[in-house]
This record gives structure tokens, C-alpha cells and sequence, in this order.
């Protein structure tokens, strides 16, 4: 039977909220009306109004997590009459994941956005004495247009759908099934399942993060929206700082977060791909730092202040425009992040143009009101400096989002008429990096010179007191790194003017804010966030550098053959072969493929593919051997084991300069829902990553292509050749018992010791079974055996007991093998050492900026 | 002139240099037929061209060729465009997975000599992302 009960709750909650925060924003506008910011007089009128906005938003925030829990509960009870839950989650999922099919949809992530609005509009409620009114009238705004996506209503008469609501029964999403007509009540038994793919701890962690982030730009905006409306043109900023910081470092972390889950499981190849979704992100974050940093000097120079409207207000459109970008379609087949088109394209293009409206109208009608100054900017003032930093930020974020836009130049095109069909640029690295890596070098430069001005107003003098440190030690270093390629210190050459501009300046940015950070933290800790933050970024700029601009593909084909005659083979010869077991050399290492691995849960280590049999259930196999790891027994020969079927890993064995040795497993993964997907193995070592993946594989088992079968007839101690090799049928022994089959008493089973003699004096067994079993009528069972590295199957086909001779089928087939692409990336550890500086030094800031807000707001001076 | 005005100056010449960049980088969509002219009349610049794999009535792929073997890295197929034209193509890179299984295929580059060489495939694979059957298990 359906559990409407469930789906109902929830649809009904989805409703609840969305009414509510509509009355919300309503009542919290009324309030500001009553009790303007620059006119104080807390009348009945107003208390009445907040206090009734404020029950009503608690009401939204409690139906909003009465929609979480519904939902949840849809998935954790595998209700799988429900869409979202068939079509997300399977009951072989673990619970950790049941919280990673909450957001795979669209709707859940939509929901997951809003549940952290919730949470941040309730601790705005709590920290704020006289902001409230305002700035929760334009935060409950946002957040009804948001509950409006899953909201899933038809308009009666208008026959229009607004938002899709998670709840809808899978009886009606896909109504036109067959099933239904036989059996209206059908309930599938199983779900389709979590993508694999994102059945990763990261994946967990990853979109909450990244979500989390995308929820707090909202306030600073709010700040913003509110302080012009409430004519309180500077007042906001204090508030609305810390904020912004916390909103850019959570949202930076969920970006590099996703960056690094893509190194680690895609195989793009790195941790940044220029993907349309991941630059959409990164667009409006790159915007926050350039308005906190106005932001920091808003109170003495009315120019930042003017700045730090224009982009807070541009920060938060440009996170409605990604939103419309991934979740509109508009990306198609150009992402690989970008969700199916649910028909809300509409109401987010409303959602985007009525924000924009707004801004434009809010700003425009202030303008004049907003404080302004002539004054002519000094070459030796900090202001100076952060505003060519935060031009320059701009700038590169507007180059971004200029090339990731080109689907929508298209559909702009199409929608007036025109048959435009242009594409993104075919080398998008280059590309991008052509512009971003002078906008780094400018950025490394500015964060490096700027840091001086920030702490004092200094003459020319002072000025190359303070930095000829820095620069004489910038310059060194960076002698000593292009001299050491050409001595063979290193095998990394530097010769792009550019890269060594960035190697240059980045060193400076790190000396000069190593310096500024021992200058400050005699004085105060608490003021180094700062310089901790610029040291992170310099770090990961020369992590960047040598990560991206020096990964080398080490795998080229050494063969020396050349392959082509039409064409050049110098360009694209980056992948590998390797037979399995037939070493193969590759820089100072030897590479040689072992075989196919699976994982079972609850084992540490991967399985031989070669001593399991596959029973029906593709969950489910049979070892042919004791499993034993680290001298304990895990499984007995002949015990069914649980696997994860979806992942197969193919062992390789790195041994550097013929000593040390380790032992890779690239992935390969079939995802139902997304085709075959290859993950890297990846060997950290202090300086540099040995990134593998598979570019190829061959056919699974049941597509192989075997020879036709040759007969043997053959007795115990007989030779003959097989594909050349000498083989020897050393002798037939009876068994009593099988892995995977049943012998009753009377059957017989019997298993040929096969012996061939391969090259280089190594030897080969098989060991094909022959069973008849009496007990059901004589039935024939013939179990082959394969040896992978020769290509060779063989099969007991007959025993003939009066002549004693048995028969031998044989096929051969082409040998096991992978292709492997292997990629070197040196200082990657200096892109993530950077981000966790980043990190840490924006929560000081953080800290210290919220602590200024309480101060002044407990001196009654919030506004 | 104020320090001011040439910065924003700067800052708009570095814009409309972004947006000539951007234009110039830019591909295009085209047919076989069209990147054949380009290519005779020497424009070397990379396209995008869409189409399907050719195949036999019965389904199978033709003119497929890959044999790892011999080279990991080269990887030839026919393509058909939108126009219904035909034409081999070279990837020099090994073939990507689920190739065969794929509904559309985009290649990026350009002719060189009489052929397509492609430097990057787009693969759309039916299922990709929707699952749009329910395997009746009743």
C-alpha cells in the first residue's frame, strides 16, 4: 500500500513555509515601516508587527524542517512509491549516504539551501536589536521565492506549474509505465540508487558546505538592501562584515572541496576543469573578497563605500545567475554538474530579473544620498592599493563569467530569432589561463605591496626600508629555481616569462606577508588573520603554478615505434600499455598491471578477481581460496561474499629506481546512470602526486571474444602446444567436494592439473573441473579456467574412463590488459597547505570583526 | 587627469580586451561541408561538428577502428553530421569509454589533410543522469 500520510505531512509543510515566509516578509515590512531605522520609536505599532513577524517566521523554520524530516524519512523507509526516494536512494544503501540522496535532486538541494537560510535568519534574529525589522523583511523575501521552487502547485486556471515539490508520487511522475495499467498499486522493491559516483565521504560534506556558503551571501546583501532602504547608507557595512567573511570562507572551502573530490574521483585530470558550473560558483566568490576588502575600508573613504554596495549587490546577483545557469538547463550537455531541467526555468529567470530590479531601483533611488568624496587617490595611501587589487579581481571574475555564459549569448540569439552556434573555446585551458594567469600575477604583486600600506601610511622611504627583504629574497629564490632546472637539480624547467612573473611575485606576496605577520603578532595576535590569509594565497598560487603549469604526463610511449604515418604521433601519445604481469618502464619507475580487484565491505583489502566465482546475484561471489589479510582469515574457501559490484580496481605495481615498490588501484566504475567512469589512484609523495587512471579497458567478461574451440585429446603426462607454449597435462585428480556447487556422495568431480611452460622459465597452471552429477541424472558440469596473462582458457570437455583419455577445449583470446595514463603533479600539498592558511586566517578575521559588531551593538550604537 | 579616471580607463580597456579575446577564442558549430571549405581555404581554426555514429542496419557500428596492440593511442571512427555527410575521424588518445554507446558525439577540431582530427569528444549517452525506465520487478 502508498503511505500518502508521509508525502501529504510533507507537501503540506512545503506549503506552510512557503505562506509563511511570504507573511513573514509582509509583517517584517510593515515593522520597518512602523519603527524606521533613522527614526526610533519603538511604538505599540511596530512591537505588535515584529512580534507577529517573528512567531510567523518561527512558524516557516519549524515547517521547513517538518519538510526535512519528511523527506528523510521517505528515504531512510525506502517509501519507494515516492519519486525522490525511488529514484535517489536503494536499500543497500548505508545510512550515511541516505543523507548524500537527500540533495542528489534537485529539489533536495534546493531544500537543503533553504533549511541553512533557516538557520542563519534564526541567529540573525537573536544577535540583532534594531536591524532585524529590515534586514529579515528582505531575507524572508529571498527565502519565499526559494520555497516557491518546491513548492510543486498548479495555478487552477492558468494551467502553470510553480516549483516541483519533492513529494510527488512516482505513480505520477511516470504515470504512462505499463505497470500502472496492470497494477495501479505498484511499488517498485528497490530504488535506482544513489549515484556511485557521489558515494564519497566528500560528497557527504561537500554540498552542505557549499550550500552553507551559498546561504550566507544572503546576509551581508540583506545588510546592504536594508541599510539603503533604511537610509543607513554606512552603518550596515560593520554588521554586515563578518558575514561576508564567513559567507566567502564557507563557500570556498565547499569550491575547494569539490575540487578536490573531482582530483580525486573524475578523471579530468586535476582539480579545476573550467567547468561552467564549478566557474559559476567561483565568480560571485571571487567578488565577495574584493567587497570585503572595501568593506574593511568603508569608513574613512566614501569611494570604498560606494564600491561595496555596488558589489555586494553585483556578489548576489551573480549567485542568482548560477543559480539559473546550473538549474535552468541552459548548460545542457556543457557540465557535468548541471541538473535536468524541472520546468523552473521560468520562475528562476523571475527569481534573477526581479532581484535585478530591485538592486537597480534601490540603488538608483539612494544614489544621490550615498556619501561621495572628490578626493584624488595617493599612490602612497593603502586605499590606493586595495582598489587596484579589487579592480583586478573584478576584472578577472568578469573575464569567467564572460567565456561561461555562452550558452546563454546562444539562447539570447535563438530567442530573437538567430541561428547563432557558437561554442566555448576548443582549448579552454589555454584560454583561461592566458587572462587568469596575469590577473594571478597582478593579485600576488598587490596582496604582497599592499600589506605594507595597510598597517601605516608610508613615504617612499619607509616603503623600501619595509620591502627590500622581501624582494631581495623573491629574487634569489627565484634564481636559484631557474637556475636549478638547467643545472639538473630538478627536472622542471621554468621558461614562460609569465610563469616566472608568477613564481616571482608569488614569492614576494609570501616573504612580505611572513614579514608583516611577526611585525603584527608582537602587537596584537588577534589582527593576523590578515597576513595569515595572504600567505595561504601565496602558497596556493605557487601551488597552482607547479601543479597545473608543470603536471607532466609521464606515460608517453617509450616504444620508440612510430605508429603513424599521416600524422605526427608527438602531441598525443600520452597513455600506456600494460599487459598484465609483463613489466613495462615508465621515467625511473617500472609499471606492472597484476589483475582486477573488487572490494567487499567489512575487508581491508581488495580481492583477487581470479579466485571468485560470479554467482547470479551480482552482489554475490565465491572465493575459491582462503581470503587471508595480515595473517587473519577473513573468508574460508568456498564462502559467498557481499561486493560491491560496481566497482572493479586494477592493481598496479609502481617499483621506483628497481627498490621501493608500492601498489596502486585505479577505478573503473559501471554507474548506471552515468556510463563507465574511470577514478585515479593517487601517490602522494611530500613534493609532488603520482596521478593515475585508466583510459581503457577491455570488455567485461560475458563481451569477450574467445577463438573458436580446438580439441585435445589428451592423456596424464601428454604435451601439447597451445598458442606456441608447451603445455603439459600433469595429472587428473578427484575431488569431493566444490566451491559454489553442491556434490552429493555419488557424484564425480574431477580437476585437470594443467602446467604451461611460458617464457623466461615461468610456469603457468590451470585447473579446469569436469562434474558429473549422478544424483540429478548424470548432468555434465564444466568448469574452465583462464589464465589472464597468456590469454588461455581451457576446459575439461570429456573423460573417456576406458582409454583414459580426456578432452581438452581451448581458446585463446586476447591477453589482459589496461591503458594507463599516468601524470606527475608537483607541489600540489602547496595548493592545499595555502587553502588551509586561507582558511584559518579568515576565521581570525572573522572573529575579530564579529567582536567589533558586539561592542559597538552593546553600546546601543548598532546603527 | 586623476588617478582615479586612469584607472577605471585601464580597467575598461582590460574589459573590452577580455570580451575581443573571448570572441576571437570562440568555436563554432558546423557541418562537415563547412569545415571542409575551412580547411581549403586554410583557416585552421578548431570547430565543433555534431553528429552520430555511422552504423549498419542491423545496428552495428561501422568504420570503427581501435586496436590498443598496435596503439594505444589512436582511435579512428565515421562520423555522420546533421547534413547526413560522412566522414572518418582520428582521435589521437585513447577510445573513451561507453563510446559505442553513445547517442550523439560532438568532436572539437579541425581537418588536417583529408581527414577530421579530434582533439577532445563529447559523448551524449541516453541515460545519462535521468533514468527514464523503471526495471518492473512486480
Amino acid at each position: 500500500m502508498f503511505d500518502l500520510a508521509i508525502g501529504d505531512f510533507g507537501h503540506l509543510f512545503v506549503i506552510i513555509s512557503f505562506i509563511s515566509s511570504l507573511i513573514a516578509t509582509i509583517a517584517y515590512f510593515k515593522a520597518s515601516q512602523a519603527n524606521p531605522l533613522y527614526n526610533q520609536n519603538n511604538s505599540k505599532d511596530f512591537i505588535s508587527w515584529r512580534n507577529f513577524a517573528r512567531w510567523t517566521y518561527f512558524l516557516h523554520a519549524f515547517s521547513v524542517f517538518g519538510v526535512v524530516v519528511s523527506l528523510f524519512s521517505l528515504i531512510y523507509g525506502h517509501h519507494y512509491e515516492y519519486h525522490y526516494a525511488w529514484s535517489h536512494s536503494s536499500n543497500s544503501l548505508p545510512w550515511y549516504y541516505m543523507i548524500s540522496c537527500f540533495w542528489e535532486g534537485q529539489e533536495g538541494s534546493f531544500l537543503l539551501w533553504i533549511f541553512w537560510h533557516v538557520l542563519l535568519g534564526l541567529i540573525l534574529i537573536k544577535v540583532n536589536k534594531t536591524w532585524e525589522a529590515p534586514l529579515m523583511a528582505v531575507f524572508c523575501l529571498v527565502q519565499t521565492f526559494l520555497a516557491s521552487m518546491i513548492i510543486g502547485v498548479v495555478i487552477p486556471v492558468l494551467e502553470i506549474k510553480i516549483g516541483s515539490s519533492p513529494f510527488i508520487l512516482l505513480k505520477d511522475y511516470m504515470g504512462n509505465l505499463p505497470v500502472y495499467s496492470i497494477n495501479p498499486n505498484f511499488i517498485p522493491k528497490d530504488g535506482t540508487g544513489l549515484n556511485p559516483l557521489l558515494q564519497n565521504y566528500w560528497m557527504v560534506i561537500h554540498p552542505p558546505t557549499l550550500f552553507l556558503g551559498f546561504a550566507a551571501t544572503i546576509v551581508p546583501f540583506a545588510y546592504m538592501m536594508a541599510g539603503l532602504w533604511q537610509k543607513q547608507y554606512k552603518e550596515w557595512v560593520r554588521p554586515a562584515l563578518p558575514w561576508a567573511l564567513f559567507a566567502s570562507v564557507v563557500l570556498g572551502t565547499g569550491i575547494l572541496m569539490g575540487g578536490y573530490w573531482a582530483y580525486e574521483t573524475l578523471n579530468f585530470g586535476g582539480y579545476w576543469n573550467w567547468d561552467p558550473v564549478e566557474n559559476a560558483v567561483f565568480v560571485p566568490w571571487l567578488i565577495l573578497i574584493a567587497c570585503i576588502h572595501t568593506m574593511i575600508i568603508y569608513r574613512n573613504n566614501s569611494s570604498a563605500l560606494v564600491m561595496s554596495i555596488i558589489l555586494v549587490a553585483a556578489m548576489y546577483i551573480l549567485i542568482l545567475y548560477s543559480t539559473f545557469l546550473t538549474r535552468s538547463g541552459i548548460l545542457g550537455e556543457s557540465s557535468v554538474h548541471s541538473f535536468t531541467d524541472l520546468g523552473l526555468s521560468g520562475q528562476l529567470f523571475i527569481y534573477l530579473m526581479t532581484f535585478i530590479a530591485l538592486v537597480i531601483f534601490l540603488i538608483s533611488k539612494t544614489w544621490k544620498n550615498i556619501p561621495k568624496t572628490d578626493k584624488d587617490l595617493s599612490i602612497y595611501t593603502r586605499d590606493f592599493w586595495i582598489f587596484i587589487g579589487v579592480a583586478t579581481l573584478c576584472v578577472a571574475a568578469f573575464q569567467i563569467i564572460t567565456t561561461t555564459s555562452f550558452p546563454v549569448y546562444n539562447a539570447i540569439g535563438r530567442s530573437f530569432g538567430l541561428k547563432w552556434n557558437i561554442a566555448a573555446p576548443p582549448d579552454q585551458e589555454a584560454h583561461y589561463s592566458f587572462w587568469q594567469i596575469g590577473f594571478a600575477i597582478l593579485i600576488a604583486f598587490l596582496s604582497g605591496i599592499g600589506q605594507f600600506f595597510w598597517w601605516q601610511k608610508i613615504d617612499s622611504k619607509k616603503l623600501w626600508n619595509s620591502i627590500a627583504v622581501p624582494i631581495i629574497l623573491a629574487f634569489l629564490i627565484t634564481s636559484i629555481i631557474l637556475i636549478s632546472g638547467p643545472i639538473g637539480w630538478t627536472d622542471i624547467k621554468i621558461e614562460r616569462p609569465s610563469y616566472i612573473l608568477l613564481l616571482l611575485f608569488s614569492l614576494f606576496s609570501l616573504f612580505s606577508n611572513i614579514s608583516i605577520f611577526f611585525s603584527v603578532i608582537k602587537n596584537n595576535y588577534r589582527l593576523a588573520g590578515g597576513a595569515i590569509a595572504h600567505i595561504g594565497v601565496a602558497l596556493m598560487l605557487i601551488g597552482i603554478l607547479y601543479s597545473s603549469g608543470f603536471s607532466k604526463t609521464i606515460s608517453l610511449n617509450s616504444s620508440g615505434l612510430l605508429y603513424s604515418k599521416q600524422l605526427s604521433n608527438e602531441q598525443n601519445a600520452e597513455n600506456i600499455l600494460l599487459f598484465r604481469n609483463d613489466p613495462q618502464r615508465m621515467k625511473e619507475f617500472s609499471l606492472k598491471y597484476k589483475g582486477s580487484r573488487l572490494e567487499a565491505k567489512g575487508y581491508p583489502d581488495y580481492l583477487n578477481k581470479d579466485y571468485l566465482i560470479q554467482l547470479e546475484n551480482p552482489e554475490l561471489v565465491v572465493t575459491r581460496k582462503d581470503v587471508v589479510y595480515d595473517g587473519e582469515v577473513y573468508y574460508k574457501k568456498g564462502d559467498t561474499i557481499k561486493i560491491s559490484p560496481e566497482n572493479t580496481y586494477y592493481e598496479v605495481e609502481y617499483t621506483k629506481n628497481g627498490k621501493d615498490t608500492f601498489n596502486l588501484f585505479p577505478r573503473l566504475q559501471k554507474n548506471k546512470k552515468m556510463g563507465s567512469i574511470a577514478s585515479p589512484d593517487i601517490k602522494r609523495f611530500a613534493g609532488r602526486d603520482l596521478y593515475s587512471h585508466l583510459s581503457m579497458v577491455p570488455v567485461e567478461d560475458e563481451e569477450r571474444e574467445w577463438s573458436e574451440t580446438e580439441e585435445y585429446k589428451v592423456r596424464q603426462g601428454d604435451t601439447i602446444f597451445i598458442n606456441d607454449y608447451i603445455t603439459i597435462l600433469d595429472e587428473m585428480e578427484r575431488l569431493t567436494s566444490l566451491p559454489a556447487i553442491k556434490l552429493a556422495p555419488e557424484d564425480i568431480a574431477v580437476r585437470a592439473h594443467i602446467r604451461i611452460l611460458g617464457k623466461e622459465g615461468k610456469n603457468f597452471s590451470l585447473h579446469p573441473v569436469y562434474v558429473i552429477k549422478i544424483s540429478e541424472g548424470n548432468m555434465v558440469g564444466i568448469v574452465p579456467d583462464v589464465n589472464e596473462d597468456l590469454g588461455i582458457r581451457v576446459a575439461l570437455l570429456n573423460i573417456d574412463p576406458k582409454t583414459e583419455t580426456f578432452t581438452l577445449g581451448v581458446n585463446t583470446s586476447q591477453k589482459d590488459y589496461i591503458i594507463l595514463k599516468v601524470v606527475e603533479k608537483p607541489l600540489i600539498n602547496l595548493l592545499w597547505l595555502g587553502t588551509f592558511l586561507l582558511v584559518i586566517g579568515m576565521t581570525m578575521a572573522i572573529v575579530r570583526r564579529y567582536q567589533e559588531f558586539k561592542k559597538m551593538r552593546d553600546k546601543g550604537q548598532e546603527v | 587627469m586623476k588617478t582615479s579616471h586612469i584607472i577605471l580607463l585601464v580597467i575598461i580597456a582590460v574589459a573590452i580586451g577580455v570580451i575581443i579575446s573571448t570572441t576571437g577564442d570562440a568555436s563554432q558549430y558546423v557541418s562537415f561541408k563547412e569545415a571542409y571549405q575551412m580547411s581549403k581555404d586554410g583557416d585552421d581554426d578548431k570547430v565543433h561538428v555534431v553528429g552520430k555514429l555511422k552504423k549498419a542496419p542491423d545496428g552495428t557500428i561501422v568504420g570503427m577502428f581501435y586496436n590498443p596492440i598496435i596503439n594505444p593511442n589512436r582511435f579512428e571512427f565515421i562520423l555522420v553530421d546533421n547534413n547526413k555527410e560522412e566522414h572518418p575521424v582520428i582521435y589521437q588518445n585513447a577510445k573513451p569509454q561507453d563510446f559505442d554507446k553513445s547517442e550523439q558525439v560532438v568532436i572539437v577540431g579541425n581537418v588536417k589533410g583529408n581527414v577530421f582530427v579530434a582533439d577532445e569528444i563529447l559523448m551524449k549517452c541516453p541515460s545519462k543522469y535521468e533514468e527514464k525506465e523503471v526495471k518492473a520487478s512486480l
